[in-house]
């Protein structure tokens, strides 16, 4: 019955879409539009809601007669697949939310109308798809209907070339998921994800699957060095896209790693741990320093979704150590932080951009040099900007804290791991999140800084205007859920249990009847977190600061120049900006990992010029693995090229031979 | 099934074998087109047997569309375009005859030596058909290979066809409709391929394929 009523969902969405494109040129389409993704999503979440709250041990499958004639499409709803359609369908909620003001400013609707319900039905079926083909198909669709989007502002310097690489990164993660479910299924061609959970595969076949699904999982989900498409792609999208490309596509290529590799491939072996360890902890550690290095506001957003992603992956790496050594409480921990993460990471990442697109509509600018003193144009939008950053930087009483803080929890239990390659290589990714997490908060001081305080630094800055109520209604619902998270993470938690329960056979214990709604993921004894209290508490110690600096500190006679309003230089360019912020982080780690090299030009003596500083970085994922690798396919394509110009003799010649030798090696090999 | 009617049944695909040799060393037009028609003869009657042992009715449709297009129509209108060309006194020289001779044995061995391990799950008929129907398709691709003449490379595609008729038919599972649709298109290929000689005819003087290399560009 849900699995029906979702699919109708699905169905409804694809019919809006292609609704979309008649009306596309009425301006009474765009609410329409987003209206009915709106609807569509609510029900959708209510219903995912509802099977993984109240009967979340109950799988229900369904079996539609349409895709292969001996194979059929399935679906199944079961507690893991709830769990992210509620992400799926929060994020296409408060997306549609936000489109319906965002969406009045764009000036290609028909660009993007047709394929935003689209994208949303697409994603909703990846999660809903129970056999390899319809896997497939859904996931090969959402690739396709988002390169469409991020192609719709295609006249726009670089989005096409992002939109190629996009297009390239993800049909090469499809082809990896096509081979991975090819071996799942055997030679007997069981794609129904049934038969490959009854199978059990023999570790060489198993390791190859693990990998298989890293490249094609991890290249979606943004893993280094398969990340280099997404802080292109993101960016060029509408912003409400972006937010859901981001927030939410990301997420489902992680659902696709947590379902192919904790539920179809069987037991784990414990290096493979080691392995989404060392990738995880290697992504979260780029992914900030590459945000650190970035003054477009939405790129910077964008790489700190490979962090995340990397956060993400740190915590399935520890579930897949600890699963392999049989410590099921401890997985259900990892886990468990994991699928927190991914929740809370779709909900504050949708709630940047979202912030972003809302500074993008009202300056026309993504470049944070030009932006500034936006808190005094745009005071909703900067509060809930600053609600996000305090989220993502993982700062208390908001959501991030507590899947972070949960993921060092799994680390700490790590010296328990009876491998001594894992005892030393966790805490040393342990230090690589520790690093993440202070670089992304540094970071967004600098995003929310420069962005929004200070002065003007440009014109475009000095006009803008607040922005619209949907979209401000839009983020301040994640600001809530931000919040709702950070201060009452048990029920949240205890929402993710079935599905720790589903794939690991463990759980952590009841947390929302912990007293005082206290987090104790472990024992007692060892540590614990509540972050009601904690709120409370930073509530009021803040109240009390700012009575007590109003009271005595501004009172106090000052005493200074007059008419420079505490500004000795009236320029804005003499203010703190985002480069000169990232400086001191750049000459600690861009040295080495970007290879920043900083070139002063000063003017001889006696030249009024302008003294110059330049500063080249270089990407060494790319140089080091695209540069090459597109260099070899240029020179197989020259030699390929020749084949061309063959003549037809030659071109039989190559069939009758090739067919001869086949026919030969067919004999002697059998 | 009794013995009787598999011998049959391997007396015309080995006959197709046999014919496909003959087609390997024909250097006259008009030779060559007879020796076509009866390649498409054999292989119409390999299908009505086939039809009769199988009693499957539509193969007779198969068997009637092979006789009445590949037998009949197409050697008579390639008969009058050689006429028209005026190269049916051409005599074409084939490098070595007694090469491409032994070199066709060899592949019906290897055709016979793949074929037979492969297919040991499935019937008599079957494999032996299917071996017989893999030497007429690698000998049509070897006259294809060995000639220059655009008319003989034609009919050695042709002959690649007839042997995928005989192994659809063999294998029980050719459905009417594409052998249908083959035929056409085979008919179609026929009307393009006699369109396209007369214009290298027009433009080159020759049919020789040769004589096109010259005019390709290249890198």
């Amino acid at each position: 019955m849900a699995v029906a009523v979702l699919l109708f969902c699905v169905g409804v969405l694809l019919a809006t879409g292609v609704g979309a494109v008649a009306g596309a040129r009425r301006s009474a389409t765009a609410a329409i539009v987003y209206g009915l993704s709106l609807l569509v999503s609510a029900v959708a979440l209510a219903v995912a809601f509802a099977a993984l709250a109240f009967d979340s041990q109950w799988v229900q499958t369904l079996r539609l007669p349409v895709g292969l004639p001996w194979l059929g499409a399935h679906f199944r709803l079961d507690a893991l697949a709830a769990l992210f359609l509620i992400v799926v369908n929060l994020g296409g909620l408060t997306a549609s939310l936000y489109g319906l003001g965002y969406g009045r400013h764009e000036e290609a609707p028909g660009r993007v109308l047709p394929f935003f319900p689209a994208f949303l039905a697409g994603m909703n079926l990846v999660v809903l798809a129970d056999d390899a083909f319809t896997f497939l198909l859904a996931w090969e669709f959402m690739s396709l209907v988002s390169w469409a989007l991020v192609m719709a502002h295609h006249r726009e310097a670089g989005n096409a070339r992002a939109g190629y690489i996009y297009l390239l990164m993800a049909s090469f993660g499809t082809l990896a998921l096509l081979l991975a479910f090819g071996l799942l299924a055997g030679p007997e061609g069981g794609y129904a994800f049934d038969a490959i959970r009854r199978a059990v595969p023999d570790p060489a076949l198993a390791t190859a699957v693990l990998v298989l699904a890293l490249l094609g999982a991890g290249s979606k989900a943004g893993l280094v060095p398969l990340h280099v498409w997404l802080p292109l792609a993101h960016p060029a999208a509408p912003s409400h896209v972006s937010a859901l490309m981001s927030g939410v596509m990301t997420k489902v290529a992680v659902y696709g790693f947590v379902r192919i590799v904790f539920d179809l491939l069987g037991p784990p072996l414990w290096w493979w741990g080691a392995v989404v360890l060392v990738l995880g902890g290697v992504t979260a550690v780029l992914g900030v320093l590459y945000a650190l290095m970035q003054h477009d506001l939405k790129r910077l957003l964008a790489y700190h979704t490979v962090e995340n992603i990397g956060i993400v992956f740190i915590g399935l790496g520890l579930a897949l150590s600890f699963q392999a050594n049989l410590m099921g409480p401890a997985a259900a921990l990892a886990l468990t932080a994991a699928l927190f993460h991914v929740f809370n990471h779709s909900v504050f990442k949708s709630l940047l951009f979202f912030g972003a697109g809302a500074v993008l509509t009202a300056t026309g600018e993504r470049d944070m040099e030009r932006l500034g003193g936006l808190i005094h144009r745009m005071p909703f939008t900067a509060f809930a900007f600053l609600a996000g950053s305090i989220a993502i930087s993982a700062l208390p009483p908001l959501n991030g804290f507590v899947s972070e803080w949960l993921t060092f929890q799994g680390i700490l239990l790590s010296p328990k791991l009876p491998q001594w390659l894992l005892k030393f290589l966790v805490p040393a990714i342990g230090a690589m999140l520790a690093l993440s997490a202070a670089l992304a908060a540094g970071c967004f001081v600098k995003a929310f800084g420069v962005t929004f305080l200070g002065r003007h630094r440009s014109s475009a800055a000095q006009g803008a205007r607040e922005t619209d109520g949907f979209s401000l209604a839009a983020m301040f619902l994640l600001v809530f859920l931000c919040l709702l998270a950070g201060v009452l993470p048990g029920f949240f938690i205890d929402g993710l249990a079935p599905a720790t329960q589903q794939l690991l056979g463990a759980r952590l214990e009841p947390q929302a009847e912990m007293a005082w709604l206290t987090l104790v993921p472990i024992a007692e004894g060892r540590s614990s977190y509540n972050g009601l209290l904690l709120f409370l508490l930073i509530g009021a110690a803040a109240l009390l600061c700012a009575k007590a600096i109003h009271r005595w500190a501004s009172r106090a006679v000052r005493r200074s120049a007059a008419w420079d309003c505490g500004f000795p230089d009236p320029s804005p360019l003499t203010q703190y900006t985002a480069g000169s912020f990232a400086q001191p982080i750049r000459r600690v780690f861009g040295t080495v990992a970007f290879r920043a090299r900083e070139e002063v030009s000063m003017p001889p003596p006696g030249e009024t010029g302008p003294a110059t500083l330049r500063v080249h970085m270089r990407d060494l994922v790319w140089d080091g693995l695209y540069v090459p690798v597109e260099r070899f396919i240029g020179f197989a394509a020259d030699l390929l090229n020749r084949v061309q110009f063959w003549t037809i003799r030659a071109y039989l010649n190559l069939v009758f031979f090739s067919v001869v030798l086949l026919l030969m090696v067919l004999t002697l090999w059998s | 099934m009794d013995r009787l009617a598999l011998d049959v049944a391997h007396m015309f695909a080995g006959g197709l074998v046999l014919v496909s040799f003959m087609l390997l060393y024909q250097d006259r037009m008009f030779g060559l087109l007879n020796i076509f028609a009866l390649h498409a003869l054999v292989v119409s009657l390999s299908v009505a047997w086939q039809a009769y042992i199988q009693l499957a009715p539509h193969l007779y449709i198969t068997a009637g569309i092979a006789l009445v297009v590949k037998a009949i129509i197409i050697p008579v209108a390639l008969h009058r375009i050689i006429v028209r060309l005026g190269i049916h006194r051409t005599i074409e020289t084939i490098g070595g005859i007694g090469r491409t001779m032994l070199a066709g044995i060899a592949l019906v061995a290897l055709s016979i030596t793949v074929m037979l391990p492969i297919t040991a799950a499935a019937g008599t008929l079957t494999r032996e058909d299917l071996a017989f129907s893999l030497s007429v398709i690698l000998l049509g691709l070897l006259m294809m290979i060995s000639r220059r003449n655009a008319v003989s490379q034609i009919i050695g595609f042709m002959s690649i066809e007839n042997g995928l008729i005989l192994a659809a038919t063999a294998a029980k599972g050719m459905p009417l409709v594409v052998e249908i649709s083959v035929a056409f298109s085979i008919i179609i290929a026929l009307i393009v391929v006699g369109i396209f000689l007369f214009r290298i005819r027009e433009r080159f003087d020759t049919v020789d394929v040769h004589a096109l290399e010259r005019f390709r560009g290249s890198l």
